[in-house]
């Protein structure tokens, strides 16, 4: 089977914009949640989220440095920070296909768990008010999930495999486990992927409100509210932006002298078949894919330094977690390291495991792994993990494992290696 | 009614984000001012809001200038 390893990297995230300034200010213990802003959320059981920094300058998003302003009605907010987290991951990657051949064997596969739900709740709105007349012409593509793919594939002129996954909150480790594999049976030699999402609305707060998931106890705190392992977590937070990655075919990579960031080793998938939405109690779908991961990896537990967990700071989720990482790590547990970034930056969501294979991959390179936040009072089922508790924690990270849990029971793991 | 031509062209500038100098009547959305099909349904949209006026499909089809949307709505539009 061909290699694949990460070329590019590309961050749009509470943190702000750009995969550099996103991990020192991630590895700084800086928290990206903060009241709500840009709609009314006075009546909104949850008043926190991690939104992206707007603006002019370093580190915030105008969406004017990536889509024209006349283009911009044309696609919902979540294609335009794929846009963006796509722009610089190419960028960085420094792929620029010369050849039709080159073009058609470079794909995109960015995926959303929600896509353009703000966009579909003003489209009824319109329909409601003014009749069908008055919807758009463009209400359909700015909505459409795999629009994040065809834009960022119609600006690069990438004609390979065009792809968006959708599941929940695994999304974007989905998308780039898959887009790794057509790079391995060589349907692409280069894939930019990975997972966007803009659901921080009325109708998406209310949504996950509604469904009792978000936290509603720290919302004059906001930068309290994401506590994962803690005993006083009460839900996620929900947040937005993108994450995307360009993986590369290794040989492809080695000839142009590419800058490669770590080698995607394993990839592990599996379904509950048990909730639409509550994990199940045994953790045993996240331990078969996470068990699937270091298979594919050929690589045992002791070889896996730190654990990127899916970690969303929910009282039930967070402790089966646990169990099935100390199930599967056994006695290596003791040498883990293990944290949930979404202490930082809350739940992205269907960008969630694209951001935090960014998170794992930049954890190997520097040595370095980020804390988790607000780890006050670990819940006592935590006794004998190291969770990285409000300071970043030096250590050599041979290997990174990240999980990403969706509703419907599908869960996600995925294992980066260093390269030397 | 002289006004209404200023109203078609500052829609068409705003919708197209063209200069306004190659906003002429003679100019064709999609040949020259790089309009696609979806722009062509959202600018009559845009006309019918400004000038209170129904444009029905088949007319829509056969505005494709600058100057067949100002004689259309001139025909048509009370204001």
């Amino acid at each position: 089977m061909r290699r694949v390893v990460v070329t590019g990297l590309g961050l749009v995230t509470p943190l702000g914009v750009g995969h550099k300034l996103n991990w020192e200010r991630l590895v700084a213990g800086e928290s990206g949640i903060r009241s709500i802003s840009g709609f009314d959320a006075s009546d909104l059981a949850s008043k926190v989220a991690g939104q992206v920094p707007r603006g002019e300058g370093d580190g915030l998003f105008n969406p004017d440095t990536f889509v024209p302003p006349k283009d911009q009605r044309k696609m919902d907010d979540f294609i335009i920070f794929a846009i963006a987290a796509a722009h610089e991951a190419i960028k960085d990657s420094g792929w620029v296909p010369q050849t039709e051949e080159d073009r058609e064997l470079t794909g995109v596969m960015v995926g959303s768990g929600i896509g353009g739900l703000p966009g579909i709740a003003d489209g009824a709105v319109t329909l409601h008010e003014k009749g069908p007349r008055r919807i758009s012409p463009f209400f359909i593509p700015a909505c459409l999930i795999n629009l994040a793919s065809g834009h960022i594939s119609i600006q690069h002129g990438f004609k390979g495999p065009n792809h968006a996954v959708v599941t929940a909150c695994s999304t974007g480790a989905h998308a780039i486990g898959d887009a790794s594999r057509l790079i391995m049976l060589g349907d692409a030699d280069v894939m930019v992927a990975g997972g966007t999402e803009a659901a921080v609305s009325r109708l998406g707060v209310g949504g996950f409100a509604a469904m009792r998931a978000l936290s509603t106890n720290f919302n004059d705190t906001p930068e309290k509210a994401s506590r994962p392992y803690d005993k006083d977590r009460d839900g996620f937070v929900i947040s937005e932006g993108a994450g995307v990655v360009v993986l590369e075919e290794l040989e492809h990579a080695k000839k142009r002298g590419a800058h490669i960031y770590a080698e995607i080793v394993g990839y592990g998938l599996s379904g509950d078949a048990y909730h639409i939405s509550a994990p199940a109690e045994d953790g045993n779908g996240g331990f078969r894919a996470m068990r699937g991961a270091l298979k594919r990896a050929g690589l045992n537990p002791e070889d896996i330094d730190y654990v990127n967990a899916h970690g969303t700071s929910t009282p039930l989720g967070d402790e089966i977690e646990l169990g099935a990482v100390k199930r599967l790590f056994g006695s290596a547990v003791d040498k883990l390291t293990m944290s949930s970034t979404k202490s930082a930056i809350g739940h992205l969501l269907g960008a969630a495991g694209a951001v935090e294979a960014i998170y794992s991959i930049k954890a190997i390179n520097h040595s370095l792994v980020p804390p988790t936040l607000n780890l006050e009072n670990p819940s006592e089922s935590c006794l004998g993990v190291n969770l990285v508790p409000k300071v970043a924690q030096e250590r050599r990270v041979r290997a990174a494992l990240s999980n990403s849990f969706g509703f419907g029971g599908t869960n996600a793991s995925l294992v980066f290696k260093e390269f030397a | 009614m002289s006004d209404v031509a200023e109203r078609v062209k500052k829609i068409v500038v705003d919708h197209l984000g063209v200069e306004e100098a190659k906003v002429t009547e003679n100019a064709s959305f999609i040949d020259d001012l790089g309009a696609d099909s979806l722009d062509t349904v959202e600018l009559v949209m845009a006309f019918e809001e400004e000038f209170g006026c129904e444009i029905p499909d088949d007319a829509a089809e056969k505005i494709l200038t600058v100057k067949d949307a100002i004689d259309f709505i001139k025909a048509n539009a009370a204001a």
